[in-house]
């Protein structure tokens, strides 16, 4: 039928799989690679709970399609663990700053602000704030997310 | 699996792309960045036989400089134009605006044709592209045509595209030295659609008075629209607070805006007056050297 020969890299991993065209990357990534920390809240690009990257930068992944990632590298909250086991500078700043309570949002976040990091290791309040404006946390409010961040970026920028 | 059956194409050229189209094009949508036909596909408020991925035709993606215009490629990303010095020196004003579609996440799989195409009324991209009396670059199997954006947009997410065309790319004029720009806009939360937005550049002679004066209005009639009457009236005046004024309410009666969930026609219309003055002072600043931030 139509089934669409995929090849990707996920997380450092080669990935090699037949999908269905209409197959989201959302849905390929928690039920075919049971990859279950990407969150689908709304399917329609609004809450930001569906965060990954793609090629190095953030994108919905609930927006794409898998046939869409042939080719491309893919990472998901997943590979933000340290290869120790412990949680990454980011995950642990959101822990030490209560920044989740329910965490269903708490993947889309860290995904989100991972990639912001990296390009800009000493934002503002307020590109901090721009920078979250894409994803939705219907619990924390966004004060102890926003000093998750802060903490963040200064153990980046140290 | 939330959209519906559908087949699957990927030219890997514009050629082939077209091809694809002029066979399947009634029954066919084009792909590109998805931001938001995906959404579409999501809720099956869209359900094409076919679907014509253009994410990895070559060549499409691109911004130069050629005579007057900056010339982008239909598939070149929101966050490449944003992250452009070319861009930023040419069209400061595209650089402004570009700020406002969506967020990081949308902008970095977003496509300039997918915004152009879309034709949503309050998306920047069309407001900028109207002010600046830019063109639409069409192709079709037959060749190229270009068309104004007076002639693109017909009304809300309709434009003059055909079953069988789809856009190649968009030029923007480039501004002058010494032309001051500003792109305001008013939204629910930074990232949502805009409910008022406008794009103002002028140009001031030597005794200080505006010279040439580009303005456009989003968010408030089914298309994006140039504030023609408004230009004609500014220009030749001085800056000063009763211009400002005059285009003000001027604007205020040439707007048709409608009531919906997230404000009221008449709330709309002040916003538009309002927005407009921001604008101009802005831009105007801008031309006369000093920094707006
Ligand atoms: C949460 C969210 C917020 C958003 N906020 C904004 C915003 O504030 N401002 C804004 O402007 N946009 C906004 N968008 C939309 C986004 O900016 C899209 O980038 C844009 O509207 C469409 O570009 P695309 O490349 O993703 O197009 P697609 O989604 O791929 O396509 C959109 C439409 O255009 C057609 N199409 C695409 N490319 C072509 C082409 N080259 N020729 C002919 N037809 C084509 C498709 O068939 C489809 O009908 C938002 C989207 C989301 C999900
Ligand atoms: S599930 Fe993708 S943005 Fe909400
Ligand atoms: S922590 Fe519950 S939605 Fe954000």
């Amino acid at each position: 039928m139509d089934g669409v020969k995929i090849n990707l890299k996920v997380n450092g991993q080669d990935i090699s799989r037949e999908v269905d065209s209409r197959l989201l990357l959302s849905d390929f990534i928690r039920e075919s690679l049971y990859l279950t920390g990407t969150h689908i809240g709304c399917e329609h690009g609004v809450c930001g709970a569906c965060t990954i990257h793609v090629n190095g930068d953030p994108v919905r992944s609930c927006l794409m399609l898998a046939v869409q990632a042939d080719g491309c590298e893919v990472k998901t909250v997943e590979s933000l663990i340290q290869e120790n086991g412990k949680l990454n500078y980011l995950q642990q700043a959101f822990s030490d700053n209560h920044a989740l309570q329910c965490g269903f949002c708490t993947p889309g976040f860290l995904m989100t602000v991972s990639g912001f990091l990296e390009e800009n290791s000493k934002p503002s309040e307020d590109e901090i704030k721009k920078c979250i404006s894409g994803n939705l946390c219907r619990c924390t409010g966004y004060s102890n997310i926003i000093k998750a961040v802060k903490q963040a970026a200064q153990t980046v920028s140290n | 699996m939330k959209p519906a059956k559908f087949n699957y194409l990927r030219p890997s050229s514009l050629e082939e792309a077209v091809h694809y189209l002029s066979e399947y094009g009634e029954d066919a949508k084009i792909l590109s960045g998805g931001q938001s036909l995906i959404p579409l596909l999501n809720m099956r408020l869209s359900t094409p036989k076919y679907l014509i991925d253009i994410g990895r035709a070559e060549g499409l993606s691109y911004i130069q400089e050629e005579g007057e215009s900056l010339v982008i490629g239909a598939l070149t990303k929101h966050r490449e134009i944003e992250k452009s010095e070319l861009v930023k020196e040419k069209c400061p004003l595209l650089s402004e605006a570009i700020r406002w579609v969506g967020h990081e996440q949308i902008r970095n799989r977003g496509t300039v044709g997918g915004s152009i195409a879309h034709g949503d009324p309050s998306a920047e991209l069309p407001c900028v592209l109207t002010a600046l009396r830019g063109e639409v670059v069409i192709a079709d199997v037959n060749g190229e045509e270009i068309v104004s954006p007076e002639d693109f947009f017909l009304t809300y997410m309709l434009t003059s595209l055909q079953p069988d065309q789809l856009v190649k790319e968009i030029r923007f004029p480039i501004l002058k030295q010494t032309s001051g720009s500003a792109f305001v806009e008013v939204a629910r939360r930074h990232g949502d659609f805009g409910l008022v937005e406008v794009a103002a550049v002028v140009d001031l002679s030597e005794d200080g008075s505006f010279s040439e004066v580009k303005l456009a209005i989003g968010g408030v009639n089914s298309v994006p629209t140039a504030l023609g009457d408004v230009e004609r009236l500014l220009v030749g005046k001085e800056p000063t607070e009763e211009s400002y004024k005059d285009a003000s309410v001027l604007t205020m009666e040439m707007i048709e805006p409608e009531s919906d969930l997230h404000g009221t026609a008449e709330y709309r219309r002040e916003l538009s007056g309002t927005m407009v003055i921001r604008a101009l002072k802005q831009a105007t600043i801008r031309a006369q050297g000093g920094r707006v931030m």
